[in-house]
This record gives structure tokens, C-alpha cells and sequence, in this order.
């Protein structure tokens, strides 16, 4: 496979119709002066991605990616996209209403987390920063356990051996490290899995992501790294992060790197099965560049308007994940009115159930701060658990006395 | 190995990482220079002869992704002793031990466990540059998730290694590099001593000494001098410095009542002044003075030129006795 020549490689058909107006030579598209909003549409025009729909629906053929996919797992795809993107709505209502304290949104990323999450086997392992929450699905983690850590009743609700997903990250770019180190313990097992490590454009600034860079690439490690290049880490525009296009930062570590469409579902699934299986059979890691945005703020607790247009937004808009494929398969006559209206109704229920399991979501008992910081225990937790279990009871003994009073 | 043979820390721990990996395959041992050299100090040496290239692994040198690999290696059941070159060189992996390792328990309400053990040559007096000298002990301690310990002798660096490297939680073990060379008996065959406990080295009943690594052999020293005075100093080895031994410390300075704290850190901030907190709030009827606490300024490590200057040596820490003893 010669994944790199192919991302490089000038596509006939391109990427966007408006490519071939805003060429460039690649000197330009390092020069610094290409900075600011105009020169990132520019960029992202002029590098090619590994696209199989068209943002007007259109299926298109890859070279290297070809992908054939039956009815059925198409409209699951469509499934996926749905039922996460009216999770995560679900749940920026939630922050809104008081119910979280803080929600990170993955509205236009579907793509991108399910194309990757339903390439991945299920003896694979994943490592996620905080926004996968359309890969946590792909993986069957129920989605009322990401929302614990965001209402504060706890930091990762969910068992990471249960469904081989990592808890979610918050130190940007930490997790590719382990994720590194898993692939050398797989390695190691002689096992034929794979690991994937997430992480955005913001953290591939941190030494972190380089070192699993170099890490994987000396131990030739099965694992895939998925940077999701949602153009902002915060306010950060990508410019503020790298003067090459992120896919090209592979290749200085020895291992090869594809920029793929990450509003094209088929594209990043695709391209994950490739870079999976590569990992599998013993070529070591690759890099994917799932060229994406973030519709919505970096946090509920962010607002865009302060940093960025309203123009960007709306150009984005219309390379929306699911509406293309939506118009792709009902051009094919691949989905009813009848399918899409039961999609609607599961949505329905789904956001039902993650509003009234949050709301009956407890508060941790008092004494699950001292439970798990140690695995053998540990003699200073044991004396203040066992003070601070006196000063609780002694509201009891208060209350007692005062009842009986 | 024979039995109470006498031994330098280096080759005990050496022989600890050797026990381990017989013991159990999934112990690797993963560092800078690890493999071929066998350290910078030859801690490793042979191993990688012995155990192979997949299991003593040299690797890039960059400290975040050795912790960072390490712990990923944990997750997948393995059991890495991690080696960090030197006591300054930790700072880069800082984030990874801090944010990742010491936390990843409790953030998966125990359902995963990251049991990696961090070597870190440590402390001063070997005539070193800069970052090559330092006691940064006090900063991992106050993390909780973390277990820190530190041996003084042969017997203990063989035996407390092996139990840190068995245990299911992180553990930083301090390795006082000026007594690496410095040889002792090395029982491989008596039960040791539970990791967390503090040991009395030498018995007094004047005063109690606590101190901890390189400093255990400074302050057996001065409890000879102040012998010759006339002055009867009991020694605390404490050993682990998360958790602290505390009730060892107590039943010393009840029997004694007064206390002196030695470490080469920062006074500042330091591990004495823990100690100094809890054992007055313990013993604060049975104190004849005040907890007293000899160690580094709030100053850089030094030059080496001056670092005679800076470690609390014979002098200083007689000097902190006489003090105590004339409340």
C-alpha cells in the first residue's frame, strides 16, 4: 500500500469543485503569511482528502479505499450518526438545563467517530480524549456513563476492559501515550489486534503525541493515530498549532500518514480498516488526519462568536456527515420514509432516556472519595477515611440529639 | 546468591530486578541505557543478556513516553520497572506520573490498575552537574495514588524492590545513588519486613533521629559521635515516605521525647515538616522541644563544589541534637 503517495497524489476528481480555482504551489501552502480563516479553507482545499461521498451525496471511487459496504450496514451507519448527534444534543440541553456541569460537543464529527469506531474489531482497544462519544458508541458503551464525569459523579463511569474503550482523556494528547504502550504489550501478546488513539489538532503540539510518535514507529507498534483535525482547539485556529498540514508530520517519524475527508463516513471507515489491518499484519502505526470542524463551542462552557465567523460555520454546514449521506442513500433507494421516521422516533426515545437516567443519576456516598486511590491500600487514606467517618457520624449523633429534643 | 552475604546496593537491586523477572514474565524493565550498558550506573547490568531484548527494553530518550508506554503496558497486564536516568531528568515524565498514573485507579473506580514502578536514582554528593543531584521525593508524596520508598541498605533495596515491583500500585523507588557502592548484608532469605514500615537502627533514649536513604548512614553516624558525648540517639530508618510509618516514629519519640528530622531536600515544604506536623500533634505531651529539621536551603542544588555546604552532614545534624537537647 502506498498510503502517503496516495494522499499526495493530484486527484482527478478533487476534493471540492472549487479546487482547482485556488491552487497553489506547496511552497505557498507552508508560507506563514497563509494564516486566518481564508487561508484555511484554502489549505484545506488544496491538500487532498481521501473522499467516497461527495458532500452532495455523491459516491465516488478512491484508488486505495475502496470500500463496499451492504444496504443494511449503510443505513447503520446512518443509525449511528443520528442517534449520536441527538445524544450529544441531548446532553448540551442537559448542561443548559443544570443537569451537567460542562459538555463537550461532537456536533460534526460524526463522521469521523463512527467511520473509525465501526472499523475497529472488537479485540481492539481504544483510547479516546473527551469528545468520542460517537466512538464510545460504536464500541456499545452506554451513553448515560459518559455523562457522569461531566454532572461530577465521577471520572469515567465505565469498566475500560468491558468494551476495550480507555476512559476518556483529559490532559491533551496523554492517552496516545498509553495507547502506545498497550500496542507494545499487544506486540508483545503475540496478539493480532490493534489500537487506536484519538486525540485533535491542538494536541498534536504536545511532546506527547510526538514521543508516541517516535515510540511506535522504533517499536513498530500496531496502533492507528486518529487526530481529529476539528479545526480549533478552543480558540486556537490550526495555524497556531503546525505550518504543515498534520497527515505530512508522520512521515519525519518513519511512518506513513492519509488526510481523509472526516465528514465522509465511508472515507474514514474505510481508511481506519486499512490503517487497522496494516497495524494488524506488522507494518506498524499510521497516522489519519480526519479533516473535520466543530460546528458547536470546544465546551458548553466556550463561545465561538468571540473567535471565529459565522461564514466558516455555514461553509461547513453544507458538508454536513449525515445530510450527504442521507441524500446518498435515499438516491440509491437504499431508505425509506418509513426507516428514516423510525430513526426519528429511536432518537426520540434514546434523548427520553438519557434526560430521566441523569436525573437519577446519585450523588456518590460521602465516603467514595477514599474508595479506590489505592489498589493495596494505604495507611494515611485508612486514618482519614476513619476521621472523616467520625465527623460524619457525628451530624448523626447531632441530629439524633436534637430529635430527641 | 548466598545468604547474608555482604553486597553493594547496586548489585542488590540489580539482583531484586533479576528475582522479579524469574518470578514473573510479565515484569519488564524499560529505560535509557538500560539493555547493553546496564545503566548509567550498571544497576541493569546483564539483564538484558539474560532476559532479551523484549524484556529489558532501551528506549527513546524521552522520560513523558517512558512513564506514558509504561503505563499503557500496565493497562495490558504487564508489570514495567520504569528507570529514570537521574533525579532531574523526572520532570519531563512529571505530567504522566502525576495526571495518569497515579490517578488511573481511582478514575476507573478500581476496575483498572497501572502497576509500574518508577526507579529514580536520587540525591546528591557524588560531585555531580546540575539536575543530577536532586530530592524531589517531597513532590511526589504529596500526590495521593502514589507510593514512594526508599531503601538505605542491601538487604532492603533487594527486598523492597521485589515488593514494590508485586504490589498493584504505582511506587516510586528512590535509589540513593552516593550508597549505591556502599556494601551490606544481603539476607535473601529472612521474611522482610512489610514494605510501608519504619525501622529502628539504632536504639537511644535521648533523642530520636528520622531520616530516610542516603541520610540513614549520616545519622547512624552522628548517634556514634554523640555516643562519645555522652548522648543516647535512637535512629529511625523510615523507609517509605508514602505512607509514612508513623506510629513507629511515635512509639520512638514517646520513649524519647524529643525529635530531629534529616533528609537532603529542601527543609521547605519537606518531608520534615510532615512529619514534624503529625508526630507533635501525637506527641505534643510527651515533646521536651520542639521537632527540629536539618536538610537542603531553598536554594538550587548547588555546584558540586559546594555541595559539602548544602547536604546536612555530621556537623549540622549534631549541631540540630545539641539544640533539642538544651530545651
Amino acid at each position: 500500500m502506498t498510503v502517503e503517495g496516495t494522499a499526495q497524489r493530484k486527484n482527478a476528481r478533487g476534493s471540492s469543485k472549487r479546487t482547482t480555482a485556488k491552487k497553489a504551489t506547496p511552497a505557498k501552502k507552508a508560507s506563514p503569511a497563509k494564516t486566518g480563516t481564508a487561508g484555511r479553507a484554502e489549505q484545506a482545499e488544496q491538500d487532498q482528502l481521501v473522499q467516497l461521498l461527495t458532500p452532495e451525496g455523491k459516491r465516488v471511487e478512491h484508488p486505495d479505499y475502496s470500500i463496499d459496504l451492504s444496504p443494511e450496514e449503510l443505513r447503520g451507519l446512518y443509525r449511528d450518526m443520528v442517534l449520536t448527534r441527538q445524544f450529544d444534543a441531548e446532553a448540551t440541553t442537559l448542561q443548559r438545563q443544570g443537569e451537567l456541569g460542562l459538555w463537550a460537543s461532537l456536533l460534526g464529527q460524526e463522521a469521523a467517530q463512527i467511520g473509525s469506531g465501526r472499523a475497529l474489531r472488537d479485540d481492539d482497544y481504544v483510547f479516546p480524549t473527551y469528545r468520542e462519544h460517537g466512538v464510545a458508541w460504536c464500541r456499545g458503551v452506554d451513553p448515560t456513563n459518559l455523562l457522569g464525569m461531566f454532572r461530577g459523579v465521577n471520572h469515567g463511569g465505565w469498566d475500560p476492559n468491558s468494551n476495550n474503550f480507555h476512559l476518556y482523556t483529559i490532559v491533551i494528547g496523554s492517552q496516545t501515550l498509553h495507547a502506545t504502550g498497550y500496542a507494545m504489550g499487544v506486540q508483545k501478546d503475540g496478539a493480532d489486534s490493534a489500537v487506536i488513539a484519538y486525540f485533535g489538532d491542538g494536541a498534536s503540539s504536545q511532546g506527547d503525541v510526538a514521543e508516541s510518535f517516535t515510540f511506535s514507529a522504533v517499536y513498530n507498534a500496531p496502533v492507528v493515530f486518529f487526530c481529529q483535525n476539528n479545526q480549533w482547539a478552543i480558540s486556537e485556529p490550526t495555524e497556531k498549532q503546525t505550518r504543515v498540514p498534520l497527515y505530512q508530520r508522520a512521515r519525519g517519524f518513519g511512518f506513513p500518514g492519509v488526510r481523509v475527508d472526516g465528514n465522509d463516513v465511508l472515507a474514514c471507515l474505510a481508511v481506519t480498516k486499512a490503517a487497522l489491518e496494516r497495524a494488524r499484519t506488522g507494518q506498524g502505526p499510521m497516522l489519519i488526519e480526519a479533516f473535520t470542524y466543530r460546528m458547536g463551542a470546544h465546551t458548553t462552557s466556550d463561545d465561538p462568536t468571540r473567535y471565529r465567523a459565522d461564514e466558516e460555520r455555514a461553509a461547513w454546514e453544507a458538508k454536513d456527515p449525515i445530510q450527504r449521506l442521507r441524500v446518498y442513500l435515499q438516491s440509491e433507494g437504499l431508505v425509506d420514509e418509513e426507516f428514516l421516521a423510525s430513526i426519528e422516533e429511536e432518537s426520540v426515545a434514546l434523548g427520553k432516556r438519557v434526560r430521566e437516567a441523569v436525573r437519577a443519576m446519585p450523588d456518590p456516598d460521602h465516603m467514595a472519595i477514599f474508595e479506590n486511590v489505592y489498589a493495596d491500600g494505604h495507611a494515611l487514606v485508612d486514618e482519614e477515611r476513619a476521621q472523616f467517618a467520625a465527623y460524619q457520624a457525628s451530624f448523626a449523633d447531632a441530629d439524633a440529639i436534637a430529635e430527641g429534643n | 546468591m548466598a545468604v547474608h552475604e555482604k553486597i553493594t546496593i547496586a548489585k542488590a537491586i540489580n539482583a531484586s530486578l533479576r528475582a522479579s523477572m524469574e518470578a514473573d514474565p510479565k515484569v519488564l524493565v524499560m529505560g535509557e541505557d538500560v539493555g547493553k550498558l546496564g545503566g548509567v550506573f550498571r544497576v541493569t547490568d546483564g539483564l538484558q543478556k539474560d532476559f532479551g531484548e523484549d524484556r529489558v527494553i532501551d528506549t527513546p530518550l524521552a522520560e513523558s513516553g517512558i512513564v506514558g508506554t509504561a503505563i499503557g503496558l500496565a493497562l495490558r497486564g504487564y508489570r514495567p520497572v520504569v528507570e529514570i536516568q537521574f533525579d532531574g531528568f523526572v520532570f519531563p515524565a512529571y505530567d504522566q506520573i502525576v495526571t495518569q498514573l497515579a490517578k488511573m485507579h481511582a478514575r476507573a473506580l478500581g476496575k483498572v490498575k497501572v502497576p509500574v514502578v518508577i526507579r529514580i536514582p536520587y540525591a546528591g554528593g557524588i560531585g555531580a552537574v546540575e539536575h543530577h543531584s536532586e530530592s524531589p521525593e517531597a513532590l511526589f508524596a504529596h500526590v495521593a495514588g502514589l507510593k514512594i520508598v526508599t531503601p538505605s541498605n542491601s538487604s532492603d533495596a533487594y527486598w523492597m524492590l521485589q515488593q514494590a515491583i508485586a504490589g498493584d500500585d504505582p511506587v516510586i523507588y528512590f535509589e540513593p545513588k552516593r550508597r549505591y557502592h556502599d556494601k551490606s548484608r544481603l539476607d535473601t532469605e529472612s521474611i522482610p519486613d512489610p514494605l510501608h514500615k519504619a525501622r529502628v537502627v539504632q536504639n537511644g533514649s535521648d533523642l530520636t533521629l528520622a531520616a530516610y536513604g542516603p541520610m540513614v548512614k549520616v545519622c547512624l553516624d552522628v548517634a556514634k559521635v554523640a555516643a562519645e558525648e555522652g548522648k543516647s540517639v535512637e535512629v529511625v530508618d523510615l523507609r517509605s515516605l508514602s505512607p509514612i510509618d508513623f506510629d513507629t516514629v511515635q512509639s520512638s519519640v514517646q520513649k524519647t521525647g524529643r525529635l530531629v528530622v534529616v533528609h537532603e531536600a529542601p527543609v521547605f515544604f519537606g518531608a520534615g515538616a510532615e512529619i514534624a506536623a503529625r508526630i507533635t500533634e501525637r506527641c505534643f505531651y510527651q515533646l521536651e522541644a520542639p521537632v527540629l529539621r536539618v536538610g537542603g536551603f531553598h536554594s538550587p542544588y548547588p555546584p558540586s563544589r559546594l555541595e559539602d555546604e548544602y547536604l546536612p552532614g555530621l556537623d549540622r545534624v549534631l549541631d540540630a541534637v545539641d539544640r533539642a537537647l538544651a530545651y
